[in-house]
Formats: structure tokens, sequence, C-alpha cells
């Protein structure tokens, strides 16, 4: 069985208003290092068979249709979670 | 416009897992004199309505994000096909969220600035009274009508913002005090040609004295949010 990590956070210029709330907190318990958090989401789709280029160019594809919206968030990694062969995300897809 | 010409307006009022106000929905549209007809989200007939609301509510809990699974209900199909041909459709709170991920509406919601939930009494500008939706208000008009929600943000690119600000697409600005960090104080917007709208305040819960927000003639008195549902019905009429 073979499985594919999907990985989306907020764009960059939208306020991540989880994160900020996050960033908050830290202190309070000592962690006064960390001057920003955003938070994103990690998906794992399974598969039965193996991860092949056809699996992760369909996953990257639901990546981009439902699993984020382009209006609020970025895909930022389709890989497959066996070998953690990330393709590299660009504008056209998995690299 | 009489009672007697209204009769026949069919309003459809969908419901999805999770939604809460379609009751209050389908009340304000007999309030207003339509008939309310009530929609199931995994039927894709709309069983021949003039117009469509999509109610507010936590459809499918706001897994993955507000309103992104429920776009793919067999109902929305429909709603998008006919939203395409011209039939209002209005999207309150919950529904505005399934509108934009349906790409009926641009832009998106995201939560709160300030991370709580908000419940209040909200007062709006009506900035366009061009769509199925507002025409039976004044340019301008300011109205108070519920607003609750955790995922209220309006966000859009410069570019949309700029588009929906010059083409007169920005329906509902919020008055007073932005109470999520909305985008230019952006409350509802519309499609280009003004069938679809969506917003993040509830007009249906400000539809019958005694159940609305305190208005000009006493506590509770408001109904305010009458008019979005004689506007549709208005605009049924005349087209």
């Amino acid at each position: 069985m073979g499985r594919v990590v999907v990985e989306v956070m907020p764009k960059p210029e939208i306020l991540d208003p989880q994160g900020k709330a996050v960033v908050g907190a830290l202190p309070r318990l000592g962690f006064t290092q960390f001057s920003g958090v955003r938070q994103g989401k990690r998906f794992e789709l399974e598969v039965d068979g193996d991860v092949t280029p056809e699996v992760l160019a369909a996953a990257q594809q639901a990546a981009e249709t439902l699993l984020s919206n382009p209006v609020i968030e970025d895909v930022v990694r389709v890989a497959d979670a066996a070998t953690d062969a990330a393709g590299t995300i660009t504008a056209e897809g998995v690299a | 416009m009489t009672a007697g010409t209204l009769a026949s307006a069919r309003i459809g009022v969908i419901t999805f897992p999770g939604t809460l106000d379609d009751r209050d929905a389908a009340r304000a549209v007999r309030l207003a004199g339509g008939e309310p007809v009530s929609l199931w989200h995994a039927d894709g007939d709309l069983r021949g309505v003039d117009a469509v609301v999509l109610p507010g509510g936590f459809s499918y809990g706001d897994y993955l994000r507000a309103g992104a699974i429920s776009r793919f209900a067999p109902a929305m199909d429909a709603v998008v096909d006919a939203a395409k041909g011209g039939m209002p459709v209005l999207g309150i709170c919950n529904g505005f969220q399934v509108l934009t991920e349906a790409h009926l509406l641009p832009g998106s919601m995201v939560k709160n600035d300030h991370l709580h939930f908000v419940c209040r009494e909200q007062v709006l500008a009506v900035e366009s009274t061009s769509t199925a939706w507002t025409n039976q208000y004044l340019a301008g008009q300011h109205i108070t009508i519920p607003l609750k929600n955790q995922d209220g943000q309006f966000v859009a690119d410069d570019r949309i913002l700029d588009e929906l600000e010059g083409e007169g697409r920005v329906v509902f600005r919020y008055q007073g005090w932005n109470p999520n960090g909305s985008r230019r104080d952006i409350a509802g917007i519309s499609n280009e040609r003004g069938n679809v709208v969506g917003l993040m305040p509830h007009p249906e819960h400000a539809v019958e004295a005694g159940f609305g927000p305190d208005g000009e003639h006493g506590p509770r008195t408001g109904t305010d949010g009458l008019g979005f549902f004689t506007s549709v019905l208005a605009s049924l009429v005349s087209a």
C-alpha cells in the first residue's frame, strides 16, 4: 500500500490568524525564540498499489482542486511518503 | 407588485448536512409572500424553483474548508447551471462560502482576524440595488441584520477587489466596525449579472417584528432583512 503526502499552506500574503494565535501562546511556555508561526494542513492519501507518477499526478490535481483553495492557499508539497521523494512544486505541477 | 402576482414564485432552500438556518430562510420567503420549497443537497433536481437560497450553518462541519465539500453536492451542480442561466441565487454565511468554493463568486472567507466567533446585530450599507436580491432597498441605505460566524473574513487579491469595486459588485459594506477583518469592509458581493449574491450576515433572521434585531420602533422590531426576499420576488415578476 502506498501513501502520498500533500501539504497545503496559507498564502504568504494572507494573514494566518491561527498561526498568529499559536505564536502568541509559545512565549507562555518559555519558547521565546520563535517570532512567527504559520499553520497549514497535511493530507495522507492512501493507494492500494505503488505510488506511480500517475498517482502523484492525480494527487497533484486533487490537491489543487479539492484539498486547497487557490484563493487563500498554496500546495507546497506532493510526495511519495515511502521514499519521501518530494516533487518540486511549480506552477506547472510536479517536476 | 401585488400579493397575487407573487403567489406563484417558488423559492428553493437547500439543506446540506450541518445546515442550520434553512427553516428561517424558508420562513422569510413565506413572510415576503413567496412559496418556499425545501431542497435536499443530494438531489440534483431543483423541482422547478424560480430562485434558490443557500442558507447558513456548518455544512459538513466546515471540514477541509467552510463550504468546500458542499460544493460537490448534486444540488450544487444544478444551482451552478441555473445561476449561469440567470436564476437568482442567494448565499447567506455558509451559503456564501459554498458560492465562493463553487466559483460562482470570487474570493474566499478565512477565520475572523480576532479569532473569536462573533454574534451581533450588524449595520450594513447597501451599495448596490441593481441585484436580484437588493432592488427594494435604496442605494446607500443602512440596514441592521444579525451577523454570526467564525470564518467571516472576506479575502481576495487586489485585482479582484478593484474589479468588484469598479463593476459595482460590492453589494454590502460593514458600517461602524469591521467585525472580522474583511478586505475593504466588504460584507457581500454579487456576480457580474447581479443574479448571484453572497453575504456573511443573516437577512433571514430579521424579517418579523418580535424576532429580529432592535429597530427604530423598539426592541426586536427590526425587519431590515425582509427586503432581500421581496426584492427577489419583484425581480421574478419583472423578469
